[in-house]
């Protein structure tokens, strides 16, 4: 089986953020780390893998010149080679553009299948993964959070409010995950050396036959508007004496859900 | 820095300006480099750390089973050679793998084994040892100990008295004797033993654990380090095939002296680890701790035990880790063969020893003063920072005591000067009238940070009175120089602080230069690095000119020393206060 998994390159989640004055987030080579989200996705792929022995998994990721870095740190977890689609014409992508770039990437190189994290951490939109079954013509079976494959048939249960469904499509299919899917592996000191030896390819825009106007800032829809810090201070409430406080919590937490 | 064409010479720092970083900081690792950085730390957060509390009531069979399960992740192959099974990734890996450990005990256990259980067979193994052993030291599969000390010799390890006898039939050497304290001795598969051979040949022996008249005695009870197995090991009897001679008869106490450089380095690179760690902890404890209704880190006091504590770090971190990229510049350079590799690294035994006395001594006062900030609950066993605490005190005691390794540092340094491989003598006209006339030019220059202004001249006025008065106290004991310890001791401790404050304002001078976040916290770290040690280093300079004039030479002595040194102009309290601050925000030491 033929497993891709998109992978994206996004800015540690404790890195300062900063934007540009057309409200692009400033990219710092430093701070680049893989979409946290999709070390659920490479976590799968691999899985997917040691349970249907033969079977290849190659990181796919859109991104700078510089991803290969962060590519490189997906393959130190695992796979057999990577590809990085980069070309100075993709920056400013938005969501589309970029899922027109993956459909492409994929039908290129081929695939089984296409597992993605539900959304990246940077921008939160969580449409890509949709838009590139729409590309592709293909089935998403999305906020997978257990996946399984019988000879040539993809069965996911999907998280939902109170259990799950369960929904089944034929491959080749995406798929998109969720955290509760699994617990990531993180790359051991032979992976890394491992990692060092996997074939990893680049591709322009031109090696997928795509036209630059059809892509990048150029055909981009979405436009940020505008940027601001999300306040972390947490709100607390104290309840104090016996008079009803022990009643109070436990209607809190019956009301969270967590009783 | 593998792109730097010229290697520096060992003890250079002493009469080379301070400039930028011309060596390896933790600014310049490699992606590689980080990422394993980091799959080993959280190697150590998964795997280790949630079995401290087993780890320390030894657990049977749960030491052996972490070493084999860091051995599955790669960490113990980093310095064996590709062709038996390792990875060679060399110095700069294993020392970053060495500062990730944070669990003393298990730390100790992957010390012994793949630096003092292994390099011996690396360095001087010979072709058959190498293959037979060393891929399953690389694996975990065989666990591996060092056996030296033993209950009448510690630090004089010539004097040793385990004995080598060839046998009749000259295919073994029998083995009788005891060795103390012998780390992982508990379960370890195979020892590097050190005997005498007809009561005069110090030679290195590779001994089996399941050979016949091998047996260990009962675990020690210690002070910390408590999950490592610390263990007699009885020798009786024992045949050991001459196959498994280690070097050369008669050479055994080269491997032990060689191969300490490499375990000194590495024990002050996993010290300045350590004591980051306390520093984390003691932060985070400040900001979540109320007194009289207000965190703990809003107080003056704990702001400077915060602020020293993250200046120790960094200048630990700087020196050590300078010294890597020294040793390991070398050792590639010097080729393939592992006896010019090893001479190479000789060259920094200077160095070598200053890291293992910086970064035991900083972790010590770390440990100590995070405690302090812990207050009561500090003392209690479930608080982490208490085991911490314990287990730092062996660091000062073993891979030479930190006495030995101060005479080895100014030893050396006279040994190197006599051999003019320093150049204390040449340089000592020119700061013999600098000193006497009392006035030092600006050594700053144009480009200098002004932040770090008064750091560069203090830095280079300190070297040159080092100098002045190591000469004077060398001139009048340069004959008994054997019999004037305290001498030796005031020298080492001058070297200390010279390559602790060179380092960390180096390092400073180019993240100023880079810009960025962080550079304000290296400037102030290595600001209170200086001014903290300001004192103590001049205490050790008219340390020596007591001990070498009376009367009124020595008043004066120490008079022009005064007067060339002068005083700071800084105030320490706002830098310390700023750092502290930065501490705070961060939730602990400021860099990443
Ligand atoms: C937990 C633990 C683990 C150990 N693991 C190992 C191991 O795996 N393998 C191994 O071989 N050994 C091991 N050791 C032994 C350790 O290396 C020795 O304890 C150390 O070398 C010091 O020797 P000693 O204890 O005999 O002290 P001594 O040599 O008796 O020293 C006592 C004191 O005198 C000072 N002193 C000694 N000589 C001089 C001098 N010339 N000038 C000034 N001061 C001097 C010392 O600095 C020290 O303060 C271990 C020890 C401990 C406690």
């Amino acid at each position: 089986m033929n497993i891709v998994v998109c992978m994206k390159e996004t800015p540690s989640t404790t890195a300062e953020k900063s934007f540009t004055a057309d409200m692009r987030l400033e990219r710092r080579k430093e701070d680049a780390i893989p979409n946290p989200f999709d070390e659920y996705a490479i976590e799968e792929g691999l899985r997917q893998q040691e349970k249907n022995p033969g079977s290849t998994v190659t990181m796919l990721c859109m991104g700078p010149a510089t991803a290969t870095d962060t590519i490189r740190k997906a393959l130190a977890m695992g796979g057999d080679r990577g590809v990085l689609v980069t070309d100075p014409a993709l920056a400013g992508s938005d969501a589309i553009s970029t899922a027109r770039v993956l459909a492409a990437a994929l039908t290129k190189i081929g695939y089984d299948l296409v597992i993605f994290g539900n959304a990246a951490a940077d921008a939160y939109g969580g449409v890509v993964p949709s838009a590139v079954a729409e590309f592709l013509g293909k089935p998403l079976l999305s906020y997978a959070s257990q996946l399984g494959i019988a000879g040539d048939k993809a069965t996911i249960q999907r998280q939902a409010e109170i259990g799950y469904n369960v929904v089944e499509a034929p491959l080749p299919a995406l798929v998109s995950v969720v955290k509760s899917i699994n617990e990531p592996r993180y790359p051991s000191m032979k992976g890394i050396m491992a990692s060092k030896k996997k074939p990893l390819d680049t591709f322009s825009l031109a090696d997928l036959g795509l036209d630059a106007a059809t892509v990048g800032g150029a055909a981009a829809r979405e436009k940020a508007l505008g940027a601001e810090k999300v306040s972390t201070q947490r709100k607390g409430e104290i309840y104090v004496g016996n008079d009803g406080a022990a009643d109070r919590v436990v209607a809190f937490l019956v009301e969270q859900k967590v009783l | 820095m593998a792109t730097e064409a010229k290697l520096e010479t060992g003890a250079a720092f002493l009469t080379t300006p301070v400039t930028e970083a011309h060596f390896l900081t933790p600014e310049q690792f490699t992606d590689e480099q980080k990422l394993i950085q980091e799959s080993a730390a959280t190697f150590i957060q998964r795997e280790v750390l949630p079995k401290a509390e087993e780890i320390r009531h030894q657990e049977p069979g749960l030491m052996p089973s972490l070493v084999k399960k860091a051995g599955e992740q790669g960490l113990l192959m980093i310095d064996v050679p590709e062709e038996y099974g390792g990875a060679d990734y060399g110095l700069v890996v294993s020392a970053l793998v060495a500062h990730e450990m944070r669990e003393a005990s298990f730390a100790v256990a992957h010390g012994a084994h793949t630096t003092i259980g292994t390099l011996p067979i690396v360095f001087y193994g010979t072709d058959e040892q190498k293959r037979t052993y060393l891929p399953r030291l690389a694996t975990g599969e065989l666990i591996g100990a060092y056996a030296l000390t033993e209950p009448g010799v510690g630090s004089d390890a010539m004097g040793i008295r385990t004995r080598a006898t060839l046998s009749e039939d000259v295919q073994y050497y029998i083995l009788n004797g005891a060795k103390q304290w012998i780390s992982n001795a508990g379960f370890a598969d195979l020892f590097v033993v050190f005997a005498k051979i007809d009561d005069t040949k110090h030679t290195a022996f590779i001994v089996e654990g399941a050979w016949d008249g091998i047996s260990t005695g009962a675990e020690e009870k210690k002070m910390g380090i408590k999950g490592s197995s610390t263990r007699t090991l009885y020798l009786d009897n024992v045949k050991v095939r001459v196959g498994n001679v280690l070097g050369e008869i008669g050479k055994g106490y080269k491997i032990a002296f060689n191969i300490l450089n490499i375990g000194r380095l590495k024990l002050g690179a996993g010290a300045s680890g350590g004591a980051r760690a306390a520093l984390d902890m003691a932060a985070k404890y400040s900001d979540e701790r109320k007194a009289f209704g207000h965190p703990l880190h809003g107080f003056g006091m704990i702001k400077k035990k915060l602020a020293y504590m993250a200046a120790d770090v960094y200048a630990a971190e700087s020196l050590a880790f300078r010294t890597v990229g020294m040793v390991e510049d070398a050792r590639v350079a010097a080729g393939e063969d592992r006896q010019a590799q090893l001479a190479a690294i000789e060259e920094y035994a200077i160095e070598c020893s200053i890291a293992k006395v910086y970064g035991s001594e900083a972790l010590a006062r770390c440990v100590d003063e995070g405690v302090q900030i812990f207050g009561g609950y500090g003392f209690m066993d479930e608080y982490p920072i208490s085991w911490a605490y314990r287990d730092a005190r062996i660091n000062r005691i073993f891979e030479g005591t930190n006495e030995v390794n101060r005479l080895v540092a100014a030893g050396t340094l006279f040994q190197r000067a006599m051999a003019n491989k320093v150049d204390i003598f040449s340089v000592f006209p020119e700061i013999d009238s600098q000193v006497s006339s009392g006035t030092a030019p600006d050594f700053a220059t144009a480009e200098t940070p002004a932040a770090l202004r008064e750091s560069v001249n203090l830095v280079e006025r300190i070297k040159r009175a080092a100098i002045y008065s190591v000469m004077k106290g060398a001139m009048k004991f340069m004959t008994t120089i054997r019999d004037e310890q305290e001498f030796l001791e005031y020298t080492a401790n001058q070297l200390i602080n010279i390559f602790a404050l060179d380092s960390a304002v180096a390092r400073a001078l180019s993240a100023a230069r880079e810009g960025g976040v962080d550079a304000r916290a290296h400037e102030l770290m290595a600001q209170v690095a200086l001014l903290k040690h300001f004192n103590e280093t001049r205490a050790a300079m008219e340390g020596v000119l007591t001990m070498a004039f009376e009367g009124d030479e020595r008043r004066q002595e120490i008079a022009r020393v005064r007067a060339y040194l002068g005083d700071p102009e800084a105030d320490i309290v706002p830098l310390q206060r700023e750092l502290a601050g930065i501490i705070a925000e961060r939730g602990g030491y400021p860099l990443k």
